[in-house]
This record gives C-alpha cells, sequence and structure tokens, in this order.
C-alpha cells in the first residue's frame, strides 16, 4: 500500500514516538494510575497502526512483520499462563498465588506479580490488535494482484 | 432510575436493528451498539453517590470509593469486544468478495 | 448527576437510531462513532477513568476497521421497502422490545435511585484491599488478584478470536 503526503509524514514522525512512550508509561505504572496492561497495549497498537497508515510499505514486508508480530503474541500469553502456574510451586498451592514481596502501596516497584501480569498481558493485546490491522491490509493487497 | 431505562431502551434500539435490517454492516453496527449499552449498565451498576475513582491515596486513604468489580469486569470486555468486531468485519468482508452485495437476500446459497 | 448522565444517553439514543436508518454506509458507520464515545463521557462521570482510556482507542481503532471494509464497497444500500417477511419480523421485535421493557422495569425496582444502592459484594472488595493485593489501584488488583482466572481466559479468547480472522483472511496457504 502507499503511503500519504508528506504532512502526514512528518506529523507522524513527530508524535508516533510519544504516542508509544505513553503506552509504556501507562503499562509501567498500571497499578498506581488508571489505565493497565489492556489500555497500555491498545494505546502502542494505536502508535504502530498510525505508523503503517501514514509510510505504508510493501507486500513482503508486511508479511514478515506480521509473522514476528504473531510469534510476540504467542510467547506472551504463554508466559502469562506460567507466571499464574508458577504459585503451585512457590509458597501455597494456590493458581494466580501473589508470591512476591508486596513492598508499600504507592511504590513503582510493589504489589508482587500484578506488574509482570500488566507487562506480558499489555504486550499480547497490542500484538493481537496489530495483527488483526495487517492480516486486513494483506487481504487488500493479495486479492488486487 | 431514569437512567438505567435509557440504557435498556439503548439495547432495544441496537435489538431492533440487528432483526429488521436487511445489510451485513448494519447488522454489525446494531450489535456493537448492543455491547456499549451493556458497558454502560454494568458502570452505572457500580456507581455509589459521593464516591470517588477507585485510586487509593496511601495519604489520605478513608474516603467512600465507587465499586471496582463491575469496571474490572467491562475492562476485559471492551477489549474482547473488539477482537469479536473484528472477526464479524472479517466474515462480512469475504462474503463481499464472494457475492458482490452486502444484502442478505441476494445470497441465496445461506438459504435453507 | 443523574439528569447529565440520562442527556448523553438520549443523544447516543438518537446516533444509534440514526445509524440504522442511514442511506449511504459511510454515514452510518461513522455515526455509529457517537455511541462509542458518549460512552468515554458517561464513564468519565461515572468516575471510571480506566475504561475511559480503553474505550477511547478502542473506538478509534473499531472505526479505522470499519471504513476500512466500507471503502472497499460500492457503499450504496439498495433500499427497498419492506417486503411481507419484513413485516412479521418488525412486528414480533416490537413485541418482544415491549415485554422485555416491562421485566426490566420490574426487575430494576430495587435499584431505585441511580448512586444509592450498593452491590452486597462492594464492601469485601474495597475494604483491605490495597493491603491485600499491595497495588494502589483497586482495579488492577481485582484483575489480576482476585479474578486472575477470569483474566487469563479473556487473553485466550483475544487469542483465539485473532486465529479466526487469520484463518478467514488468508488466501494462500504458507509454505
Amino acid at each position: 500500500m502507499e503511503g500519504m503526503t508528506i504532512i502526514v509524514k512528518k506529523t507522524t514522525q513527530l508524535i508516533a514516538g510519544m504516542i508509544f512512550m505513553y503506552g509504556i508509561y501507562v503499562i509501567a505504572h498500571g497499578h498506581l494510575t488508571p489505565g493497565g496492561g489492556f489500555a497500555g497495549g491498545v494505546i502502542i497498537a494505536g502508535a504502530f497502526i498510525l505508523i503503517t497508515l501514514a509510510f505504508g510499505s510493501d507486500f513482503f514486508k508486511l508479511v514478515k512483520e506480521e509473522m514476528g508480530t504473531t510469534m510476540v503474541e504467542s510467547i506472551a500469553t504463554i508466559i502469562v499462563v506460567l507466571i499464574g502456574s508458577a504459585g503451585f510451586l512457590l509458597g501455597t498451592k494456590i493458581f494466580f498465588n501473589n508470591y512476591l514481596p508486596k513492598g508499600i502501596v504507592g511504590d513503582l516497584v510493589s504489589a508482587g506479580t500484578l506488574p509482570l501480569y500488566n507487562i506480558f498481558v499489555g504486550m499480547e493485546v497490542a500484538a493481537s490488535i496489530f495483527i488483526i490491522f495487517l492480516s486486513l491490509i494483506i487481504f487488500k493487497e493479495e486479492s488486487l494482484k | 432510575m431514569i437512567a438505567y431505562i435509557l440504557c435498556f431502551i439503548l439495547f432495544l434500539v441496537g435489538l431492533y436493528g440487528a432483526v429488521t435490517q436487511r445489510n451485513l454492516v448494519k447488522i454489525a453496527i446494531s450489535l456493537s451498539v448492543m455491547e456499549f449499552s451493556t458497558f454502560l449498565f454494568f458502570a452505572l451498576l457500580g456507581y455509589i453517590d459521593g464516591g470517588v475513582a477507585p485510586i487509593v491515596n496511601p495519604a489520605e486513604p478513608a474516603r467512600i470509593y465507587v465499586d471496582p468489580l463491575p469496571q474490572a469486569l467491562v475492562l476485559t470486555a471492551i477489549v474482547i469486544g473488539l477482537a469479536t468486531t473484528a472477526l464479524l468485519m472479517a466474515v462480512i468482508i469475504r462474503l463481499y468478495r464472494k457475492y458482490g452485495t452486502f444484502d442478505i437476500r441476494e445470497m441465496k446459497n445461506l438459504r435453507g | 448527576m443523574e439528569l447529565t448522565i440520562s442527556i448523553v444517553i438520549g443523544f447516543m439514543i438518537l446516533g444509534a437510531i440514526y445509524s440504522i436508518h442511514a442511506k449511504d454506509l459511510l454515514s452510518a458507520v461513522i455515526t455509529c462513532g457517537i455511541v462509542g464515545y458518549g460512552c468515554v463521557i458517561c464513564f468519565l462521570l461515572l468516575k471510571a477513568p480506566d475504561l475511559a482510556i480503553v474505550q477511547i482507542v478502542v473506538e478509534t481503532i473499531n472505526l479505522i476497521i470499519m471504513v476500512a471494509v466500507v471503502l472497499d464497497s460500492s457503499r450504496e444500500e439498495s433500499y427497498s421497502k419492506l417486503d411481507s417477511q419484513g413485516y412479521i419480523s418488525a412486528i414480533t421485535v416490537f413485541i418482544i422490545m415491549v415485554v422485555l421493557l416491562y421485566f426490566f422495569t420490574v426487575s430494576t425496582r430495587s435499584l431505585d435511585v441511580l448512586g444509592k444502592s450498593t452491590l452486597r459484594m462492594a464492601g469485601p472488595y474495597i475494604e483491605g484491599a490495597a493491603a491485600k493485593t499491595g497495588s494502589a489501584n483497586l482495579v488492577t488488583g481485582v484483575v489480576f488478584d482476585f479474578r486472575g482466572y477470569d483474566t487469563m481466559g479473556e487473553a485466550v479468547v483475544l487469542v483465539t478470536a485473532v486465529l479466526g480472522v487469520l484463518t478467514i483472511l488468508r488466501l494462500k496457504g504458507k509454505k
């Protein structure tokens, strides 16, 4: 697919990095401020969608991008399940056991395993929504040929 | 009371569209309207008068908070709703390529 | 408070009705955005900032996907009069709407005024939750600690939906 005009490209160059950083901030502070894995993941996917729409790319690059994103999604999902089931080995035998030290409420490093869940669920949500968008574009490109 | 009833009327508008319309895109729109009204109803259930958003401030914790359980249920459901809507649009775009129309009356092979 | 939310929901109902009856499919899709962005305002008024952040981004991506599908087609809706089958379904859905509305008003009579009645389980989820889970954001505590099973199930549903999209939209098989 083709890109857009130079005005859109320049604006995207300025803004897309900031949107990405804001998504990472929302994920990392998910246990202190409003937000969390789901919200931050959707914001990061929005940054990637903005870049793809503004700059465009050829067919083979899109397919390569899709394969990488699929792998990120699968690995993140497996890690979430593994962290959840690690409670069987550590401490009491409960699924989704919060076995790490809790720390002080309000600190950045606190709340045990909750920040880890936030990070990996954020990766999974961002990858899934970006895959949906990419597969729609690839379908359009393939049927045009 | 009036807010709950208006929220349910929004759900009924979506139901009316899903049953009477013959266009696949409009059916998808009606289904997402029903979805949003359900999210809104859950958020209305959790509201408590005079409460603040459920973020604890360790300096001054003793205040009334809004119920966090319905918000947690809706938070995951919104993202799932986006994925299922995208699945529906994928089915619709494949049907459009096969039959050349969005009208479900024209799709003869779907009739029983 | 209740009056403000009622006005916003009223606008959302008007937008939904116009969106269902619009002639052009592109205007129907864009008018559907009124319902989604109205939801954002309602969530902010109802003290749910987490939901507002998610909803405003999700609605934008939803519009992008729908517009991409509609712009690919001829956009015109071949509008025609209702046939006999259409009349039957319209009458049926009106009867169902009246019955559902009656039973809804009967069953929500105990809710009474907005914000005065609280759920029975609201107390145990709020009292001491910050000390139990260690997170200052109570919603994150409920999502990943008290209801961890639920969230894992939702994550698996998300993966399954993406697999469905990839399967349907694949024209050529992968080597």
